[in-house]
């Protein structure tokens, strides 16, 4: 009996001794966000100071590589324990493939986000949550101040005072706008700027959510025409003008406004650190408005990590309160984690518009779970107008036809 | 049982020298290509592989808007890549190597110059050239506006009617040193008695070239022209680099190898969108249906060219 008592001690405190072992864990976090390992690592020793059994190591790959590094790896078995993962069509794949965990019952805080921002997270077939979103972001006007004092403009209430407004910036010789069309996707940043108020803001995109309306509804072709009609107003030679000449421009006063995304105030911040940033809404005719709005991405665990309770503690982490004040904060950018209010007074003042008039950002909420995504046909079919090359109307025929091919419409 | 015994035997030797290599290309060539093969007659949702699909993959590239139309555009551009590069590298690359060869004065010198952008890896050459062609920042268009030239200074890479000429030309910058070389080492293998004896029969410098150089050069010709079909078919890093993976602007510079790219993994530009691993597979099947059928003509042509000194 001693003996066997003897033997159960030991056993006793070697499980103690392997949960000693197991307690000091340490976890792999990929991301794609190469511009915030400060920021992150920064996070993570946060976390560290509470949890200091568990270590967290965070690598972003190249944001255009990742996609393909991260399914490639999580398809092999492999992979991190913790997944930064894009939103929407970005993401389900994954989850439909049983790479990822839901994460409804393991974390808590998820049943106080918005419905709406943890959609970029849910993979629709069995509606269930994958992910933690991370951060909001929205598409407005970014304007010069220093500019418009100087010329003496305000902020525009109306279509026509906003074409007024960049008549004269260009008139004084620099360019009204920094857009440029060389990269694809920021033509969908120029329409995500200048169309909701044209389509209609959120009735429209309810349409287009239940598959009632097209995209050869005539308020949807307006809305392709007032992005022609900025034409004259975008950077000098603006096919040529990629994203980083558009951050430039702007940042170094060659262009009075930028119709681009929140997370351009971190950029700016760096590029020009004293430079007086305003921000306003491209009203339609009649001077309604509405803020285009979407969730990046969000943080989830893979189903095939061997670390899946440290993994639950960590996500709950990045679910929380102080994580969203500490993310918007550092970031710059608007914190998905609900009752966080940034600091930064435009943010602050986006964050406050999307609130009270957001509208989701239609191609990627809606249109990107298939291809040829809405985005890609919007991308190309608006560099082709805008070079005078296609018509508004056959544009908005080919994005429709590309789109029924996997979309179900009425 | 002994007469295959006895067959390893005398050719046991053969297996273990053969072996290395057919392990290899096994696992890197022909395990891929058939996983590809079965890929493209497969259905996929998403990262999921589904029935058995037959052809409908090959239809759907070939015959359905907007893959037919992106196909058919990628392929017309790449037959452009090939043709245009093709006739700088016969012509220009050709003129070089005949002069080059000549052996003058400095012209060493010159022979590294042309050959130095070929060692330098095709990204670096992409965003090198992104860079000097920058309307707003880049040399080129600064250099036009000091002359007075403002009104040549054009988005090169951003418009329909320039870009894709404009990403060819980068190539044939990044690649011309290849062929001279080749041509050279060729034109030097030539003996020289065949110009003496043209030289006591009153021939000239340039029927000298035409009747003696490049005749014997032509099967350097085909075989440098058989590589760059297969190079230009399979082109991808340039325009990658330097107009993205939907082949911007509005596809005006879409390859066979970019199409295929973001068929694959989804167009990373839009941040991310579902991949069609299946219908990828079928356009990497049609590229290897079309190059190695190229291929092969062009290797059989090229061997009837064969000259023994």
């Amino acid at each position: 009996m001693k003996s066997i008592g003897g033997k159960r001690l030991v056993a006793a405190l070697l499980v103690l001794a392997l949960l000693g072992v197991a307690a000091a864990q340490s976890l792999t976090f990929w991301s794609w966000r190469t511009e915030d390992v400060d920021a992150y690592n920064g996070f993570i020793a946060a976390f560290h100071k509470d949890h200091p059994g568990i270590d967290v190591t965070f690598t972003p790959y190249k944001n255009t590589e990742y996609n393909t590094i991260l399914s490639t790896a999580l398809q092999g078995g492999g992979g991190p324990d913790i997944v930064h993962l894009r939103a929407y069509g970005g993401m389900e794949p994954l989850a439909q493939a049983g790479l990822l965990v839901p994460l409804g019952d393991k974390v808590p805080a998820l049943k106080d986000f918005d419905p709406n921002v943890l959609k970029a997270a849910t993979n629709r077939a069995d509606g269930k949550v994958y992910g933690v979103p991370f951060a909001l972001q929205t598409i407005q006007v970014l304007y010069n101040k220093d500019v418009f004092a100087k010329l003496g403009l305000s902020e525009p209430k109306t279509w026509q005072e906003f074409l007024d407004v960049a008549q004269k910036i260009k008139a004084s010789g620099i360019d009204a706008l920094a857009n440029g069309s060389k990269d694809p996707w920021t033509v969908e940043t120029l329409f995500g700027g200048v169309a909701p108020a044209f389509y209609g803001c959120n009735a429209f995109y309810d349409k287009m959510a239940a598959g009632t309306a097209t995209f050869e509804d005539p308020a949807f072709k307006t809305a392709l025409q007032r992005m022609v009609d900025l034409e004259p107003y975008l950077a000098s030679n603006y096919q040529g003008v990629a994203y980083s000449d558009m951050q430039s421009l702007f940042a170094y006063g060659q262009a009075g406004m930028l119709i681009g995304g929140s997370y351009e105030l971190g950029t700016l911040a760096q590029l020009a650190p004293n430079f007086h940033v305003g921000s306003f809404l491209i009203p339609n005719d009649q001077g309604k408005t509405c803020e285009t709005f979407y969730v990046d991405g969000s943080y989830g665990i893979n189903a095939a990590s061997k670390n899946q309770d440290a993994d639950v503690q960590f996500i709950n982490f990045l679910a929380s309160k102080a994580y969203g004040q500490m993310f918007t904060d550092t970031l710059k950018q608007i914190s998905a984690v609900p009752g966080v209010v940034p600091t930064d007074p435009v943010l602050a003042q986006m964050a406050n518009r999307m609130h009270s008039e957001g509208t989701p950002y239609l191609m990627l909420t809606l249109f990107r779970y298939g291809q040829p995504s809405g985005s890609t046909l919007l991308q190309n079919e608006m560099q082709a107008v805008l070079a005078g090359s296609e018509t508004v109307d056959q544009a908005a025929a080919n994005i429709q036809r590309g789109v029924a091919t996997w979309y179900k419409f009425q | 049982m002994s007469g295959a015994r006895g067959w390893f035997r005398r050719n046991g030797h053969l297996v273990v020298f053969l072996l290395p290599g057919l392990v290899l290309y096994g696992l890197f060539m022909a395990y891929p290509l058939l996983t590809s093969l079965s890929y493209s007659l497969s259905d996929w949702h998403g990262l999921v592989r589904g029935a058995f699909s037959g052809l409908a993959n090959f239809v759907k590239v070939l015959g359905q808007w907007p893959y037919n139309a992106r196909f058919w555009g990628a392929l017309s551009h790449n037959a452009l890549f090939f043709a245009l590069t093709l006739a700088i590298q016969s012509s220009l690359g050709l003129f070089l190597a005949a002069l080059l060869s000549r052996k003058w004065r400095g012209f060493a010198f010159f022979q590294a110059v042309y050959f130095l952008p070929y060692t330098m890896s095709m990204v670096v050459v992409g965003f090198l050239w992104l860079l000097l062609l920058n309307p707003t920042w880049g040399p080129v268009a600064h250099g036009l506006r000091l002359v007075g030239l403002d009104a040549w200074v054009q988005p090169w890479l951003g418009q329909r009617s320039t870009a894709l000429i404009t990403v060819i030309l980068v190539n044939a910058w990044h690649w011309l040193g290849f062929p001279v070389l080749v041509f050279m080492a060729a034109i030097q293998g030539i003996p020289r008695e065949f110009y003496e004896a043209g030289l006591v029969d009153g021939a000239n410098e340039w029927q000298g070239f035409r009747h003696i150089t490049f005749p014997l050069l032509l099967p350097s010709l085909a075989m440098m022209s058989i590589l760059t079909f297969i190079w230009d078919f399979n082109a991808f890093e340039l325009v990658f680099v330097m107009q993205g993976a939907s082949g911007a602007p509005n596809y005006a510079t879409d390859l066979l190898a970019t199409f295929f790219y973001r068929t694959a993994f989804g167009d990373p530009t839009t941040g991310g969108e579902p991949g069609q691993i299946g219908l990828a597979s079928a356009i990497g099947v049609l590229m290897l249906i079309i190059i190695g059928a190229a291929s092969a003509f062009g290797v059989r042509f090229s061997q009837r060219t064969q000259t023994e000194y």
